[in-house]
């Protein structure tokens, strides 16, 4: 069942490789966390359609067969449509293939459609939220902007005053990741208990 | 452990917390008389953020007061002294704040913390604004050494007098409440590799040893900071490996790295490697 309760980035720390490599821009996280929804559903969709002609052995080869199939799709399109955000996304959109929490849902074993749709979908914008909550806090205080889409006369990117001057940059390298994600974390689970 | 009856005869945390502060006043009043007000107002931002961060945390997460052990009141004054005087005054405020609330009270408060603190809230500012910490040390050479201990070095405000840094450290010496173990270790090593290697491009053997020695916050690093009984090993063997190792990152950092010092990052360092090097130090005699 649909189950936005259970991060799976805060709680079970599932796929923080691309969340802590990605999360130095709010629109970098934002396209990472749909891409990565989009082959979770795509992934689910493909492995339930073929569940009833599929020896159990087969099951983890094909999931990644179709995953790197959705992922070279989602980086055609990047690289068509938003090219300056698929460099930089780097080697991270190919790694979203691997990704633990696509691996993770096959290892759940079988499941009709019904019920593993709806699964997929809340770990997938479950990690989503996850990651674009990251990247908020590390940008507005790390880089003092929120970078956006731009639209019309909006240049995609806002300036916060102060902040943008003299941000505190560590947020934006490694140990701000860590740092970030840590608290976010402790705070998630604290207000879960 | 051995066995019961423990008897516990050391200094109590307070008392060793107090008498560092007391030994480093001396060097803190210099550097206040040579360099002005800001070195003042630095260091009463660090100590002020730091008493009211750990006052507040331990209110609201241990419902305890904790700032009666002194330590809160070392670590800022650790940190106002790593810091160069002429930083805006949110340098010292945002290094105080992270070194006590996240450093230190997040894994616990006194004792728990891996991390020295006031070393972890200088690497914290260091690499967040970057611009304040390029000049700072060896900004020029003095024509004689004896000048130099005399009148003070350039750079952080800890910098400006090793004689008294050393002459506080004696006493702390005597009362074993600093062990000499780290210290000597982490001098000898440093000294040993910026004789042997930084003065590279033109040959080895022809490092400028003063230089090193009496800026960078290496004195206060060796003696002050690295000796911190919380994050240094228990062993004394334990303490020579983990000085070492302190003085030979300390120069690589300094000699090679786009920072203008390298005690703060290297201990900082080291620190994550003291469970470690209690562990397989434990059956050597401490």
């Amino acid at each position: 069942m649909l189950n936005l309760r259970d991060n799976p980035l805060l709680l079970y720390a599932l796929g923080i490789c691309p969340a802590l490599a990605v999360s130095t821009r709010v629109d970098n996280a934002l396209v990472m966390g749909l891409l990565v929804l989009v082959v979770l559903m795509g992934t689910t969709l493909v492995m339930a359609a073929l569940e009833p002609v599929l020896p159990e052995a087969l099951r983890l080869p094909l999931a990644l067969v179709a995953a790197a199939g959705l992922v070279t799709a989602g980086d055609l399109f990047l690289r068509t449509y938003l090219p300056g955000l698929r460099e930089g996304l780097g080697i991270y959109v190919q790694l979203v293939a691997v990704n633990c929490l696509l691996v993770g849902r096959t290892e759940t074993g079988r499941r009709r459609l019904s019920e593993a749709a709806p699964e997929a979908f809340g770990q997938g914008a479950g990690f989503c939220l996850g990651l674009l909550l990251v990247a908020l806090v590390r940008e507005v205080l790390g880089a003092g902007t929120i970078s956006l889409f731009p639209v019309g006369s909006f240049s995609g990117t806002l300036r916060i005053g102060g902040l943008a001057e003299q941000p505190v940059r560590i947020l934006l390298l490694a140990p701000g990741a860590f740092l970030v994600l840590g608290y976010l974390a402790a705070l998630y689970n604290r207000s879960r208990s | 452990v051995i066995s019961a009856p423990h008897l516990h005869a050391g200094p109590t945390s307070r008392r060793m917390m107090l008498s560092v502060v007391v030994c480093l006043l001396p060097a803190g009043l210099w550097a206040v008389v040579r360099y002005g007000p800001p070195a003042l107002y630095v260091l009463l931002a660090s100590i002020a953020a730091s008493l009211l961060t750990e006052l507040a945390i331990a209110a609201l997460a241990f419902r305890r007061f904790t700032l009666g052990d002194g330590s809160a009141a070392l670590t800022g004054l650790l940190i106002g002294f790593t810091l160069p005087p002429a930083v805006p005054l949110y340098v010292p405020i945002a290094a105080a704040v992270f070194a006590i609330a996240v450093v230190k009270m997040t894994f616990g408060g006194l004792g728990r913390n891996w991390m020295n603190p006031a070393l972890g809230g200088r690497v914290f500012v260091m690499f967040s604004w970057p611009v304040f910490f390029h000049a700072s040390p060896a900004a020029g050479r003095a024509d004689s050494l004896l000048r130099w201990i005399w009148n003070g070095t350039p750079g952080a405000i800890g910098d400006v007098s090793a004689t008294l840094l050393v002459l506080g450290s004696v006493y702390l010496f005597v009362r074993r409440i600093i062990r000499w173990e780290t210290p000597a270790a982490f001098i000898g090593s440093f000294s040993l590799a910026v004789w042997a290697f930084a003065g590279l491009p033109h040959g080895f053997f022809r490092g400028d040893l003063p230089l090193y020695l009496l800026t960078g916050g290496l004195l206060l690093g060796a003696l002050y900071q690295a000796t911190d009984p919380v994050t240094s090993p228990l062993t004394r063997v334990g303490r020579l490996v983990f000085g070492a190792g302190c003085g030979l990152l300390a120069f690589l950092v300094r000699r090679f790295g786009p920072y203008a010092e390298g005690v703060a990052p290297a201990v900082v360092f080291m620190n994550m490697l003291v469970p470690l090097i209690n562990r397989l130090t434990r059956r050597a005699a401490c």
